[in-house]
């Protein structure tokens, strides 16, 4: 399966060189950009691993691309994606967020179903990966997707 | 021979004119927490516009047709509206545009329902006037605070979706009536799984014969979760609650939340009230509250009389819906890019200054009333992506019902196709390219190795909707208001 | 950077330097620091010389003439005030507009910004300066205080050692410009070799002349719009000569300071004169408001010495 969380998820793996473009984006908005991984891609989880700091009046792109080549090199088998946020008054939030990183194989998720009262159903969402403990949740193989390439 | 007559002459028995019994107050500077209103006036052949104006200031206030003792026993200065200024509409002899004041005492804190009643509630009828509009208003920051305003808001939203940075998709279910629940369900699952954030009900779905709302809500939140589990992002069906009662509205939304939705909605004919409480339940539920216009041309969209769609816009994002359809400007809905402008700013912005071009007469403060989603839906396909985000910027939700169902290839083509043309636009628009120019050539591009892309563009490449927008802008515009 | 032409041009293949330099629009740059800067001759030969520099290495790669990339670090000597932030910012400049660097920024940075007070304080510190300058110039000030041999719980070395990977392995991303007194960056270099091979031009800033600080003494009262007379000019020129012999004498800042220190007397002797007068005596700078600095009694320059009843009291 392929997790289609983050911005530019349904288009093929951005480059290099489109990764750059993006982040040249939030500079010129004035936003701060943050690297985060994760070995547990549930939609709920809203708290990745940070990379390192969130960095703020950045420049150049080029920073950032060592942190990301830096956190691919030492966890090549997670998702790993960048974060910027917008600190300006009534929105405060995070302004974009796309993956730079995946794991080789994604196995994806079960859907556990528990039968309640009537006819109801309670769902919940079971990640394959967190079958093992952290750490070992993906092959060690090396990540292909998407840091080969720019 | 409009002043305000003193007080003497003013309570004698009779009938005066609205002008002299102090409905027009040329000289009247409007406080910061005076509720504004400007009314387009077309008074009947032989009415003064002056007279007119204090008129409609008068019978939405405190007036009545003839001169009544009893005002003397209050401080009527204070409840009566002051027509402050009328200006004439540019290129339409015989209509005027009325402001008016009402000072924050006339209405009940927190009651969409009584500022409505107080304003439009008993004018409208009126014979001296032979059309008249409510335009725009504006609310004092101090009435704002009284409240709740959108449950969640675009911020917390996108935040509950874990969604930045695009637009968001949807797509209404298909056909409008006479699925079954299973049915319905899988139209539901095959969308969201294909790309799509949200499904929708239609503004009519509510219980009927071919299906009641239980089974919609079971069928669909399976398949929600399915669609979930398979893509590993939050997806959303908008389960309508509309109904009879107060009552069974609750009965319903409670079900959905207990089914675990992430959003409910309800349509617009259910009353401001009930609007109201729902928004409240939003709120204390964790739940967005979508909001379906239903029924709000036949007011909205003549420009001598009614209401003009920003209106309701206001009033909505103060009684607390989080989604609200408000324009597509290419699709097949009425709707003129500068006005669909204005009702988008007004939905999204903390603050908008008056601009006549865009429909808005008043500088509003929004006092940090959270930001309503505005909903583009109607006529739309994935070919006119690059206008579409052009037109309505990124925070907004692009429903592509017919888009999503009627492609060639099936509803997850659809859906696929929808979504890769958003990012695709997006990711153009972030690298600093004309994506209006080159739209076209990067929807092309990703076409070629996206054939549900490739199929929507085949399919509607030719559809467009050029009509003639029945309520366009009194003002030139300065420049065209783009993102 | 490595060649990017993949077919070398031909030896007769023509090049057109005047067009290049056009295109490059350094002479803007170069004129701006002529303009700007009053004096440092030998400095703004040696910006010359390095902009000529670069700018043949960019025709020669253009035609397949390469070699290595250019070591582009330089290391600016002289006392305080002698211009060297201004220079660094133009050449951060310059270097950005025959592309050699990406943004042409420049962070001024001294050992605050980059060393911390404990273990594992240093390196974030570092890097986020580092961080910020990527794509630009960075311009370290007083660079020797980085390294305090004395101290071996100094976290100073750290910081160096970073650098001067940084230094080594992201040529392209950041130029570094160290700064500081010449005797001490001498003792400094001394103690880090690796430091000193990297550094490929050394600029010397001398101390302006006395000709030159009164330019400069001219320029900034003019750009403030007060004026000198004939007498206050000479005493502002005895006054420099004996400020330049007294110590911590920090060329154009002392010059700016003496200059804050003259507005201040001169407004004082206006108050207390009161009266009417015409537009141009709020301009004009007498030699009173001069002579009262302590310089000349051989003692450091201080406030004016009126006591302050006196200062506000109007007459009239």
């Amino acid at each position: 399966m392929r997790l289609t969380q983050g911005t530019f998820s349904f288009l093929p793996d951005l480059t290099d060189q489109q990764i750059a473009s993006q982040i040249e984006y939030c500079i010129k908005n004035g936003w701060s950009i943050g690297i985060e991984h994760t070995d547990d891609p549930h939609p709920r989880n809203s708290f990745w691993e940070m990379w390192d700091l969130p960095m703020f009046e950045l420049r150049d792109p080029a920073a950032i691309l060592v942190e990301i080549n830096a956190c691919r090199k030492a966890l090549p088998n997670h998702y790993i994606k960048v974060n910027a946020n917008n600190p300006t008054r009534g929105r405060e939030t995070v302004a974009l967020s796309f993956i730079v990183n995946r794991p080789k194989r994604e196995p994806g998720f079960r859907l556990d179903r528990q039968e309640v009262s009537g006819r109801a159903i309670q769902y919940t969402i079971h990640s394959y990966a967190a079958d093992k403990p952290e750490g070992e949740r993906y092959d060690g193989e090396r990540a292909e997707s998407g840091n080969g390439r720019g | 021979m409009r002043k305000t007559l003193t007080s003497n002459e003013r309570y004698r028995a009779g009938v005066i004119p609205y002008a002299k019994m102090g409905y027009w107050e040329p000289d009247y500077i409007p406080k910061d927490t005076d509720v504004l209103a400007l009314f387009r006036v077309t008074p009947q052949e032989g009415v003064d516009p002056i007279e007119a104006a204090a008129a409609v200031a008068g019978e939405s206030s405190t007036a009545t047709w003839t001169v009544v003792w009893t005002d003397r026993l209050t401080a009527c200065e204070v409840y009566r509206a002051k027509a402050y200024r009328v200006d004439e509409v540019p290129n339409s002899p015989g209509q005027y545009f009325a402001y008016i004041a009402y000072d924050m005492d006339l209405f009940e804190e927190g009651s969409i329902a009584n500022m409505t009643a107080s304003i439009i509630g008993n004018v409208f009828g009126f014979k001296a006037i032979k059309a008249l509009r409510l335009e725009d208003m504006r609310i004092p920051v101090a009435y704002l605070k009284t409240f709740q305003g959108p449950a969640t808001g675009i911020v917390v939203e996108r935040e509950r979706l874990d969604k930045f940075g695009r637009p968001l998709l949807g797509a209404t279910i298909k056909p409008k009536l006479g699925l079954s629940g299973k049915n319905y369900g899988r139209v539901v699952y095959e969308a969201l799984r294909g790309g799509l954030d949200f499904t929708k009900d239609d503004e009519n779905i509510n219980s009927q014969p071919f299906m009641r709302w239980r089974e919609r809500f079971l069928f669909g939140m399976e398949a929600v979760n399915r669609a979930s589990a398979a893509t590993g992002e939050v997806k959303g069906h908008y389960f309508n609650v509309t109904a009879g009662t107060m009552e069974d509205m609750y009965e319903r939304a409670e079900f959905a939340k207990e089914l675990g939705s992430i959003i409910v909605m309800i349509d617009l004919v259910v009353g401001y009230t009930a609007i109201q409480s729902m928004a409240k339940w939003a709120r204390r539920n964790d739940m967005i509250l979508h909001l379906h216009r239903a029924g709000n041309s036949t007011y909205a969209r003549q420009k001598n009389h009614g209401m003009n769609f920003r209106v309701i816009c206001k009033w909505m994002r103060m009684a607390g819906v989080d989604h609200l359809h408000a324009g597509t400007v290419v699709g097949k809905l009425e709707g003129d890019p500068l006005m669909v402008r204005g009702f988008y700013d007004t939905l999204r912005e903390p603050r908008t200054p008056a601009r006549l071009e865009n429909g808005l007469f008043f500088e509003q403060d929004w006092a940090s009333l959270r930001m309503v989603m505005p909903v583009a839906s109607g006529g739309i396909h994935a070919g006119q992506m690059h206008q579409l985000i052009h037109y309505l910027g990124e925070d907004v939700i692009l429903q592509f019902g017919g888009g999503t169902i009627g492609h060639p290839a099936g509803i997850q083509a659809g859906a696929t196709a929808n979504r890769v043309a958003v990012e695709a636009i997006i990711q153009a628009r972030n690298e600093g390219r004309d994506y209006l120019k080159e739209g076209p050539e990067i929807l092309e591009r990703a076409a070629k190795w996206c054939s549900p892309l490739r199929g929507a563009l085949e399919t509607w490449k030719d559809v467009t909707f050029n009509y003639e927008s029945t309520d366009t802008a009194d003002f030139v515009p300065v420049a065209t208001p783009t993102y | 950077m490595e060649c990017l032409s993949e077919a070398p041009a031909a030896q007769d293949e023509v090049v057109d330097i005047a067009v290049a330099l056009r295109e490059s629009n350094i002479q803007n740059v170069l004129g701006e620091l002529d303009g700007e800067l009053i004096g440092l001759l030998p400095v703004k030969l040696r910006i010359r010389q390095i902009a000529s520099l670069l700018l043949v290495e960019r025709l020669r790669e253009q035609m397949g003439l390469c070699a290595d990339a250019p070591t582009l670090h330089m290391c600016f000597t002289g006392r305080p005030g002698t211009g060297k932030t201004t220079v660094a910012l133009r050449m951060a400049k310059i270097l950005h507009r025959l592309g050699y660097v990406r943004r042409g920024h420049l962070v001024v940075a001294t050992r605050d910004d980059l060393v911390g007070q404990y273990v594992g304080h240093t390196a974030p510190k570092t890097k986020e300066i580092l961080q910020k300058a990527t794509g630009g110039v960075l311009f370290i000030d007083e660079a020797y205080y980085l390294y305090r041999a004395e101290n071996e719980r100094d976290y100073g070395q750290e910081a160096i050692e970073i650098l001067l990977q940084f230094m080594e392995n992201r040529r392209d991303d950041l130029v570094v410009i160290l700064a500081g007194y010449k005797e001490r960056m001498d003792t400094f270099f001394q103690s880090n070799p690796g430091l000193h091979s990297r550094i490929a031009h050394h600029i010397v800033f001398p101390d302006y002349s006395l000709g030159e600080l009164l330019e400069i003494a001219e320029l900034m009262t003019r750009q403030q719009m007060y004026t000198f007379d004939e007498d206050s000019k000479a005493a502002f020129r005895e006054y420099l000569q004996l400020r330049i012999g007294q110590p911590h004498f920090a060329n154009a800042r002392s010059v700016r300071n003496a200059i804050d220190r003259i507005k201040l007397r001169q407004a004082v002797r206006l108050v207390e004169q009161g009266g009417r007068i015409v537009k141009q005596e709020l301009a004009r700078i007498d030699a009173r408001d001069i002579r009262q600095s302590r310089v000349f009694q051989g003692g450091p320059d201080g406030a004016a010495e009126p006591s302050p009843a006196k200062a506000l009291r109007v007459s009239g």
